[in-house]
């Protein structure tokens, strides 16, 4: 749709294209649709020769006499090579004690997985320079407490920023929390080039993480903030996630 | 993953049934050979400096500017949805934002130069709340002698 206004405007446009029925009512002026994943329009990380055979072929399309233009990009990623590689969880000791509450002992167990999986957070910050984990505007540490407020009252005490609603700063909470855990995870030996299925699979069934996650969400669920509640239904868990409805880690 | 047929049966549902609007003009810009051109990328995966304040739902509130010299280890994502993969993303920002590819396009001479600014929208919203933003800012690129735009979805 920005193509059509912004071709009406004289400024010549190509896109990419990620769901071609999209694209083929819409009829922007020139598309070239890619059979990759959602979130990965170039298709492949850390494959700059890959990236630039698809923008290449994106930009060419401006080159064309007439149109409109919907093109298919031949190929895939590139499969990925190598034997599977076991995904290491930290070791995290079950924190009892009969005289705090279950949710007391899962923020616990969530913490001290959290601070586990923090030497490859740092190693993943090192080797790549930058990390997405920030738009919360807290530290991580500040992270846990701040969605760990949520399972030891209905609703947290006070929002840690005046600048966004309490839910949008949930979302964003949980937005770093998952980067967190997938910068650690991805700067494991072996583990960058594997699927996001697998890190997926990975982090809502064998973190403790994942299931905090869980918690945190059917907790929201109930809260009586209508925002609290659409946060909780569409920001947390990705749809596939629910829909496949895997268990967790106990 | 290749295409709808290999996402979950809802999932495809869902995104069979996204109603997209038609347009009755065709309009075609012709223009330079790409090796002349100075080209923008305008992004919808939510993109912004780490400083800059998060999207939101806001009427009105629909883009954010990314700096032509922007550093790539100096982009976060505060897209809404949950339901694309973000592991890419982590390892590589050319991987949504391919600013790095455009530069080495521009060292080689395959394009002519790069944007002094580039843009970002944030797609979970109907883009057609976006028509006047994006007629203006159609007018800011074309003061910065844009003759190409590339628009990269999420």
């Amino acid at each position: 749709m920005l193509a059509h206004f912004l071709e009406e405007e004289g400024l010549a446009t190509t896109q990419i294209s990620l769901i071609r029925l999209h694209t083929d009512v819409i009829k922007p002026p020139r598309a070239l649709w890619v059979p990759f994943e959602l979130g990965r329009p170039l298709g492949e990380p850390n494959n700059p020769a890959f990236q630039k055979r698809v923008l290449m072929s994106a930009l060419g399309l401006l080159e064309a006499p007439r149109g409109p233009l919907l093109i298919d990009f031949p190929d895939d990623t590139p499969l990925l090579g190598g034997a599977p590689v076991m995904l290491a969880c930290p070791y995290v000791p079950p924190a009892e004690d009969a005289e705090t509450t279950q949710a007391d002992r899962l923020c616990k167990t969530f913490k001290t997985e959290m601070t586990s999986m923090r030497p490859w957070y740092d190693q993943a910050l090192k080797k790549r320079g930058r990390t997405i984990v920030g738009i919360s505007k807290l530290t991580p540490e500040a992270i846990a407490d701040f969605l760990c407020s949520f399972l030891e009252g209905s609703t947290p005490t006070q929002n840690p920023r005046q600048d966004v609603s309490l839910a949008y700063q949930l979302g964003y909470s949980v937005e770093d929390l998952k980067a967190y855990y997938y910068e650690a995870i991805t700067a494991q030996p072996g583990a960058d080039v594997l699927s996001s299925e697998d890190l997926d699979k990975w982090f809502w069934e064998n973190t403790v993480a994942g299931k905090f996650l869980r918690e945190l969400r059917g907790i929201c669920l109930k809260n009586e903030d209508k925002l609290l509640q659409q946060t909780a239904a569409r920001r947390i868990i990705p749809q596939k996630t629910l829909l496949t409805n895997t268990g967790g880690k106990g | 993953m290749v295409s709808l047929e290999k996402l979950h049966p809802e999932e495809r549902n869902f995104l069979e049934n996204v109603p997209c609007p038609t347009f009755a003009a065709q309009p075609w810009v012709r223009g330079k050979k790409l090796k002349e051109r100075r080209v923008a990328i305008i992004s919808t995966a939510g993109l912004h400096q780490p400083e800059d304040r998060p999207f939101t739902s806001v009427e009105g509130d629909y883009y954010r500017i990314i700096p032509g010299d922007i550093q790539s280890n100096n982009l976060v994502m505060s897209h809404v949805s949950v339901n694309f993969d973000r592991t890419g993303f982590y390892r590589d920002l050319n991987v949504v934002f391919p600013i790095d590819r455009l530069r080495e396009l521009a060292e080689s001479g395959d394009i002519g130069s790069i944007a002094s600014f580039h843009y970002s929208f944030m797609g979970a919203d109907d883009p057609m709340r976006w028509e006047q933003t994006a007629r203006h800012l159609a007018g800011l690129l074309k003061k910065d002698n844009i003759d190409a735009v590339l628009l990269v979805p999420v």
